[in-house]
């Protein structure tokens, strides 16, 4: 299935076509991929042709790419994937086989599904055959342990504070890793806490507002729906802290599907998870695992390539399924 | 001897049938605790079951109570001696909100 490039920018001057509208939606479902570029916090989508790849060169221009990873669930066993180690092969493999080797990757939580010990370990094993550094935040489902995290931390929150946040810097790009998956309290969507957004100040006092940044974390910094908790309470904040940069790009998991919304500068994006696929916001009573014919579940599944071009600072999101 | 074996007979009778009354199930589905709301005597045994492909939690909002994670089946039990209102939800999906009412009347 192809895909059709569209511009997503608000736009104040005419509606869009909605049956241009609806195929862009199906397409998104279908999984077929999309290439976004960023030029001055302006998005625009490029083709990609039936075999996967970026029809449009100018998308594939920038010296500079990462791979967004997210939601292995490690240790999930349900009908909705009964193997999700055999999915993330299928996802490593894919990464294994870009042309370019990614600079890093980002996992964005939920490694495993019930933060056991040999579940960290799986995850680790079959991680290791990525082809490069990856570099993670926690997701909910790997604070399970007694300790509540105390796991996680051990694996992976070296050199990072409170509960796992962190920030580098890497071919002219500021990385930064929130922390959101922890201190849940009823009724409420998820928080990163005082503590966090004071450190998040502090951390983007030194970055020039011509740098640009991705932020990476679990659960989605905005709220796509609230009745189901995929949003970040205090997110706002940490999102006004942005508004003055000129390229933001905001990546989470979560929610096991690609949602993206642009607002000004900043670029949110959902990804895909390797394990199973959750139903759109609002489309069922609950948002537990959705189960698709066997034969389907590769469509449902992905990893995220980010693409960046030095200079006129533009960032390129290309979604693509396990098929 | 007669009037013994009647008193005994009666106290078997009842003792299963009190244990029964003092304990209650809880159905965690479709990210929901099943009854939401429940009033109950001092006493009773509340036992949480998750019928869900993903893991629950338990978690009293004063932490009175906390479950681990309860992944598919599995289930998590707490006693109610002290009457009182407790509210609880999910640790991991913080919408999902119970109420347990422990009352003598």
């Amino acid at each position: 299935m192809g895909i059709h490039s569209a511009r997503y920018e608000k736009r104040t001057d005419a509606p869009l076509d909605p049956s241009r509208r609806t195929l862009l939606l199906c397409s998104a479902w279908a999984g077929a991929g999309v290439i976004w570029a960023l030029h001055g916090g302006i998005p625009k989508a490029f083709a990609l042709d039936d075999n996967g790849q970026v029809s449009d060169p100018k998308a594939l221009a920038g010296n500079f790419h990462f791979v967004q990873i997210s939601d292995t669930h490690i240790g999930f066993n349900k009908e909705a994937n009964p193997d999700p180690v055999k999915t993330l092969q299928v996802a490593i493999d894919k990464v294994v086989a870009l042309p370019v080797r990614p600079s890093l990757i980002l996992h964005t939580g939920d490694i495993t599904h019930l933060s056991k010990a040999e579940e960290f370990d799986t995850a680790a094993q079959l991680l290791k055959g990525l082809p490069s550094t990856v570099h993670y935040v926690p997701g909910e489902h790997d604070t399970l342990d007694e300790g509540g995290g105390k796991l996680y931390l051990e694996r992976y929150g070296k050199g990072t504070l409170g509960n796992g946040w962190y920030s580098f810097d890497d071919h002219g790009v500021h990385f930064i890793a929130l922390v959101n998956v922890f201190n849940f309290q009823a009724g409420h969507e998820a928080t990163l806490g005082a503590d966090q957004l004071a450190w998040l100040v502090d951390d983007l006092r030194a970055v020039a507002t011509s740098t640009p940044v991705v932020v990476y974390t679990h659960i989605p910094l905005w709220t796509i729906y609230q009745p189901w908790g995929w949003g970040t309470e205090d997110g706002d904040q940490a999102i006004a802290m942005l508004r003055k940069f000129g390229s933001v790009t905001i990546l989470n998991g979560h929610i096991h599907q690609v949602i993206q919304k642009v607002e000004g500068n900043i670029t949110f994006h959902t990804a895909r998870g390797t394990a199973y696929p959750q139903p759109a916001p609002g489309t069922a009573p609950a948002p537990g695992p959705m189960t698709v014919a066997a034969d389907q579940l590769r469509n449902y599944l992905g990893v995220t390539d980010v693409k960046a071009t030095q200079g006129e600072h533009p960032l390129a999101l290309i979604d693509s399924t396990l098929v | 001897m007669k009037k013994v074996i009647q008193v005994l007979s009666l106290l078997c009778l009842m003792v299963p049938i009190s244990t029964w009354a003092q304990e209650v199930e809880v159905d965690i589905k479709a990210f929901m605790y099943g009854p939401r709301e429940l009033k109950i005597a001092p006493g009773t045994k509340v036992t949480w079951v998750n019928d869900d492909q993903v893991p629950h939690t338990v978690a009293e909002t004063h932490k009175v109570f906390r479950s681990g994670a309860l992944d598919t089946n599995e289930r998590f039990s707490y006693v109610f001696d002290t009457p009182g209102v407790y509210e609880y939800f999910c640790a991991l999906h913080p919408q999902m909100i119970g109420k347990i009412t422990v009352s003598a009347n």
